[in-house]
């Protein structure tokens, strides 16, 4: 029933905690049938196959109904697209209720031309907690703070399955997953039908100076930590597959990579733009991504590579449970049987002392090298982030101190708050606008900014509010590029607002000149 | 209407009456004020003289000390002030609350302060007064906000007070109007155990039932270290400021529960870490601003604080002379 469907969402919502949203979608697991909780997980783990509803379908829906600048306010401050049209949506529903099953059925069935009619009928019948539902459905977007993983275990957790069972099968799998709940509930093991599937990824926790002390050097490697995208490599039986770290299949962006899969296994490293020995920056590895089709003329500009640090199955056999060190001798011996251009291996950093190793942290030879990884020796490979393994060791933030420009209403966890800001630096008299953040916050100090947007207004363009240039944050953030869609001649990369600098004067903020000195290339 | 003169003035320190030379819910402190009730946003210490209902007059005494201003009269039948007439009418909002009428040279003006048309048993209902220019909150002014009937949020309070019955139910609501509100509707759905309250609440609370508003049981939420079990299964009311501070920590598992018309979106709820969000407000809805605006049917309609644009266009759209007023300082959320 959707009634019950909207109502996990609505728990889900509500429950900060990652156990309480695991709980409450194992019991919705075990309380409803087939199929519509196989359904419900499709949803939640994004392999529901519906007909696209597309945003502009729902708001040309709703400006049929409510005048399209009133809609715009609502959306401004609600800040989610079906969350606004089950409020804003006349009327209070019949309370008749529907099946999933047949909404979804309904969804994937009818005529494109008949679709917005269905929809708005659907819409007329139900609450604004079930059309919420529907619609979060209906575009597919749930983003209810529940991973495909998460997902994943409640249902593990049916009757205590191992979720790295789960996973490794699961894109062999499609909804409305019967045969899943089944083995979950005692039922025999559904058998694999993927080919080269994607296993689960080995994470790292975050680690700082203070927390080394604690670890004895000699019982660690150490790897640059690289600034591509992590990616899983699967080739066997002569079908090749990459994988991002979550388990997106993103093969057909890189078909050069693809061609250069010339083993028979399972590898971890690191996706990156190399022309020759040298790395590309992140922003030539984006220009690659999320990409259908990839032309000859960028495959040659922008070439990409594998940097590869381990490896989990070599030649059918599973290298997971062997320690670090020795499954990094298999990658080293193989590695040298490819194609130099496109795959190579991540060095070893030699080092004797966490003291060397911070000062090789403290002077990366590339620029696109964000920090160290530090792995134990003796460490097998665990899907997730399972701590005491692995640590990520990352360069200090660049700081610099800038003044609060310009609001907007924020979206997703944020909205209705000022939670958008673009700040400023002096270059002479006049403050440039040099970047943007909408996190770095704590909740008290987002309630205090946004007070302080609506209390010193100065001008209005449209959702974007100036405000009297007096406030002064520390803005935090990872690197700097050059660009020309900036007005500084510079980019930030994930910039956020690390502390409010109230005891300084906007007159003490930073000069431009500071920024641009802490460019690569000078 | 004759106008020779704009009536009311939006300055910076608030609205401004330079007939009666007076200010109504200044936000700085100014020689003589008007105030419409007693949130700490609208009722402010330190000005010279205060006209206001006796029972808002005794909040401000209660909250700020006796000497909350330097002179202050209570708002009976027409007070005459330079040429102005003010009268003070119910706002249903909280104890105390007022709408301000105001007969001007500029018109007939009714000033609505905070208000809603939902019953309010601890205060007179709002009424309609008859005006040229309604000057009007927009706290919620967004047609998505259509409250619902709180008798039902109260239901889901209840309803996981029963199904957790372990874990203590730490009700956010603020200090004047929205925490004795709670308590009634509780009362009213047949809830008659003690309900524990936080210091914050204490005065306010006693002031009430010296009002006359029956409570029920109260008790304070005081607790000695080490003793956690004691408010499993049990109702505590606390303001919201209380559940970022350790005080929250001292409860068995809590349920945190949020009384607040913002509990309708989302990511509000979320963004202050509600578990159980109770949508229950002292404002006027879309539904009821939209109402009010179209019985009145004032020439004007001015705008004080909250969600302006969205009624702005509304009535726009309703062919009604509207404007903004830009009011600063006033909160979406008193304490
Ligand atoms: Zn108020
Ligand atoms: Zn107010």
């Amino acid at each position: 029933m959707i009634s019950a469907f909207a109502h996990l969402l609505e728990r889900l919502a509500f429950s900060p905690q990652r156990n309480a949203k695991r709980a409450h979608l194992a019991g919705y697991f075990r309380a409803r049938p087939d199929p519509e909780r196989g359904l419900a997980l499709a949803a939640l783990t994004g392999d529901l196959d519906l007909r696209a509803v597309t945003a502009s379908l729902l708001k040309g829906l709703v400006a049929e109904r409510v005048d399209a600048e009133l809609f715009a306010l609502s959306y401004d401050f609600v800040g989610d697209l079906a969350e606004t049209i089950a409020l804003i949506w006349p009327g209070e529903g019949t309370a008749r209720e529907v099946a999933l099953a047949d909404l979804v059925a309904e969804l994937q069935e009818t005529r494109k031309a008949d679709l917005p009619a269905r929809i708005a009928a659907r819409l007329d019948q139900m609450d604004p907690s079930e059309r919420y539902a529907y619609l979060k459905l209906a575009t597919g977007g749930l983003r209810v703070g529940v991973s495909a993983r998460l997902a994943r275990q409640a249902v593990a957790d049916l009757s205590g399955l191992d979720l790295a069972e789960i996973e490794e099968i699961w894109h062999g799998l499609s909804p409305p997953y019967s045969e899943l709940f089944a083995w979950a509930e005692g039922g025999a093991k559904p058998v694999s039908a993927a080919r080269a599937p994607f296993r689960p990824v080995m994470l790292a926790t975050l680690m700082d100076r203070e927390g080394l002390r604690a670890l004895a050097p000699g019982e660690f490697l150490a790897e640059w930590k690289w600034d591509g995208i992590r990616v899983q490599a699967v080739a066997e039986s002569g079908t090749c597959r990459l994988y991002s770290r979550t388990g997106d299949d993103i093969s057909a962006a890189f078909p050069d990579v693809i061609a250069a899969m010339e083993f028979e296994g399972a590898v971890d490293g690191e996706l990156l733009v190399r022309r020759g020995a040298e790395v590309a920056p992140f922003n030539d590895l984006q220009t690659r991504l999320g990409r259908k089709a990839v032309s000859r003329k960028l495959l040659d500009s922008h070439p990409a590579a594998l940097r590869l640090y381990d490896v989990l199955i070599w030649n059918g056999k599973d290298q997971r449970a062997r320690p670090l060190a020795e499954r990094r001798a298999v990658l080293e011996r193989f590695v040298e049987l490819l194609d130099p251009n496109r795959v190579d291996i991540s060095p070893l950093l030699p080092f004797e002392d966490w003291d060397a190793l911070a000062a090789l942290r403290a002077d990366p030879p590339e620029a696109v090298i964000e920090g160290v990884m530090i792995k134990h020796r003796a460490s097998p490979y665990l899907g997730g982030r399972i701590k005491g393994h692995w640590f990520k060791w990352k360069r200090d933030p660049m700081l610099v101190d800038a003044v609060l420009l310009y609001a907007q209403r924020g979206h997703g966890k944020r909205s209705g708050y000022y939670s958008d800001f673009t700040f400023g630096m002096w270059d002479g008299d006049q403050l440039v606008p040099v970047g943007k953040a909408y996190f770095g916050f704590t909740d008290a100090e987002l309630r205090d900014l946004d007070r302080f947007v609506r209390n010193n207004t100065v001008e209005r363009f449209g959702p974007v509010r100036a405000v009297a240039p007096t406030r002064v944050v520390e803005v935090a953030f990872e690197g700097l590029n050059r660009s020309t869609r900036h007005k500084s001649g510079v980019a930030m990369r994930f910039p956020r607002i690390s502390r409010l600098r109230d005891d300084k004067p906007a007159a003490e903020a930073d000069h431009l000149s500071a920024l641009l000195a802490l460019l690569p290339d000078g | 209407m004759k106008r020779t003169e704009t009536p009311l003035i939006p300055r910076p320190e608030g609205l401004y009456c330079p007939e009666g030379d007076f200010h109504i819910d200044p936000v700085r402190p100014v020689a003589r004020a008007l105030i419409t009730h007693g949130h700490a946003d609208h009722a402010r210490a330190g000005h010279g003289a205060v006209l206001a209902t006796r029972q808002t007059l005794d909040i401000m005494a209660l909250r700020y000390g006796a000497d909350f201003a330097g002179a202050w009269q209570v708002a009976e039948g027409v007070t005459v002030i330079g040429g102005v007439r003010a009268q003070f009418h119910p706002a249903g909002h909280v104890l105390g609350s007022a709408q301000i009428a105001l007969h001007t040279r500029g018109g007939r003006i009714t000033v609505t302060g905070d208000y809603t048309r939902s019953p309010n048993p601890a205060c007179a209902p709002w009424e309609p007064v008859p005006c040229d220019i309604l000057v009007t909150e927009a706290t919620f002014a967004l047609p998505v906000f259509r409250h619902p009937d709180p008798t039902t949020e109260i239901a889901r309070l209840l309803a996981s007070l029963k199904a957790f019955p372990e874990r203590a139910h730490l009700v956010g609501a603020y200090a004047l109007g929205k925490a004795q509100r709670v308590i009634m509707l509780l009362r009213e759905a047949g809830y008659d155990a003690p309900i524990y309250i936080h210091g914050a609440l204490q005065k306010l609370c006693d002031y009430h039932i010296a009002e006359g508003v029956a409570l029920g049981d109260l008790r304070p939420a005081t607790v000695a270290r080490g003793k956690k079990g004691d408010f499993a299964g049990a109702i505590v009311l606390a303001p919201p400021s209380a559940f970022a501070a350790t005080w929250a920590q001292r409860f068995p598992d809590p349920v945190i529960c949020f009384a607040s018309g913002w509990m309708m979106v989302r990511a509000r709820a979320r963004q202050r870490g509600v578990e159980l969000p109770l949508v229950i407000s002292d404002h006027v809805d879309w539904p009821q601003l939209t109402q009010t605006i179209t019985e009145l049917d004032p020439a004007e309609t001015w705008v004080t604080h909250g969600r302006e644009e969205a009624i702005l266009r509304w009535c726009a759209l309703e062919g009604r002379a509207a404007r903004p007023l830009r009011l600063v300082g006033y909160e979406d959320e008193p304490e």
